[in-house]
């Protein structure tokens, strides 16, 4: 395939991939909480900056080492960085959304008194 | 010695994909670094030495890696749908789900998948429970849940990791 063909694929990818992207900014403004806003995020963007990566590939085919390393990177630190937003936002006690149908994880750390008093915290260090 | 060994396939690995090239002088320096960073650095690092190395653990990596992109283009494509939707159709909440895995690397990649999958992402683990933030939860039961979201990545990653 000549180089015009190769670039045109590459660009249909990146667009692909670019578009992953603004759904999952949709996804941050529509979603009602944190968590799942995390949700939308985390994997809209992975699979976002992998098509954009590979996308790219293709203008560039012999960066191949390093592309495939941005990829590996980025699919090893996303998850891992959603899931340490997420549990933070746990222990400081940030509210699920009221649509919240189940929380098995309440029991396991202390009861409402806390998110009480954490919100007061918040209130008085806001004023 | 066998964490070791990975460590070293990975660190050149790592090494030669950065550099780009396979040139004498930059896989010498690489073979020099990689052979010297674990044994000066790694004498408490054990993540690899769960890893089992056989053909048939191979095998099973590569079907959890086919595996695993589909269900994240699945889980794309739920998000986008989800987003897209006006009435944002989501039923979420946090529920608790059991492994049969021992292994640390074992556990860390299995909640790595989950948070890459359709509508599920771990927000904590304690012992052998893991907790999921499930956006459309479609049984808050302990078992029922554990089939939907953890068989389909455990019994890869049992045969890999143990």
């Amino acid at each position: 395939m000549n180089k015009e063909t190769l670039e045109l694929i590459g660009g249909i990818i990146a667009i692909i991939g670019s578009l992953f992207l603004l759904l999952g900014s949709i996804g941050l403004l529509r979603m009602p909480d944190s968590y799942n806003r995390i949700q939308a995020g985390t994997k809209a963007s992975t699979l976002g900056t992998m098509l954009s990566v590979l996308g790219a590939w293709f203008f560039a085919p012999a960066m191949v080492g390093k592309f495939v390393i941005l990829i590996l990177f980025v699919l090893i630190t996303n998850p891992v960085s959603s899931h340490a937003i997420a549990r933070a936002a746990y222990h400081i006690k940030v509210p699920l959304s009221p649509r919240t149908i189940v929380d098995k994880l309440k029991d396991k750390y202390s009861a409402d008194s806390d998110r009480m008093a954490y919100k007061k915290k918040v209130k008085s260090e806001t004023e | 010695m066998k964490n070791h060994f990975i460590m070293f396939l990975t660190l050149l690995g790592v090494w030669i994909m950065l550099n780009n090239s396979l040139e004498t002088s930059i896989v010498v320096s690489g073979v020099v670094l990689a052979l010297l960073i674990p044994f000066l650095f790694c004498n408490h690092c054990e993540v690899f030495s769960q890893l089992k190395l056989n053909p048939k653990s191979l095998l099973y990596t590569f079907l959890f890696i086919t595996t695993f992109l589909w269900e994240l283009i699945k889980a794309n494509l739920d998000v986008a749908r989800r987003v897209l939707t006006p009435s944002l159709p989501i039923n979420p909440g946090i529920v608790e789900v059991k492994t049969q895995l021992k292994s640390k690397i074992g556990r860390i990649i299995l909640a790595d998948s989950i948070t890459l999958t359709p509508g599920t992402f771990t927000v904590e683990i304690i012992e052998d429970s893991l907790f999921i933030h499930w956006i459309d939860v479609k049984s808050s039961d302990l078992e029922e849940s554990t089939k939907i979201i953890v068989k389909t990545f455990e019994k890869y990653l049992e045969e890999m990791y143990g």
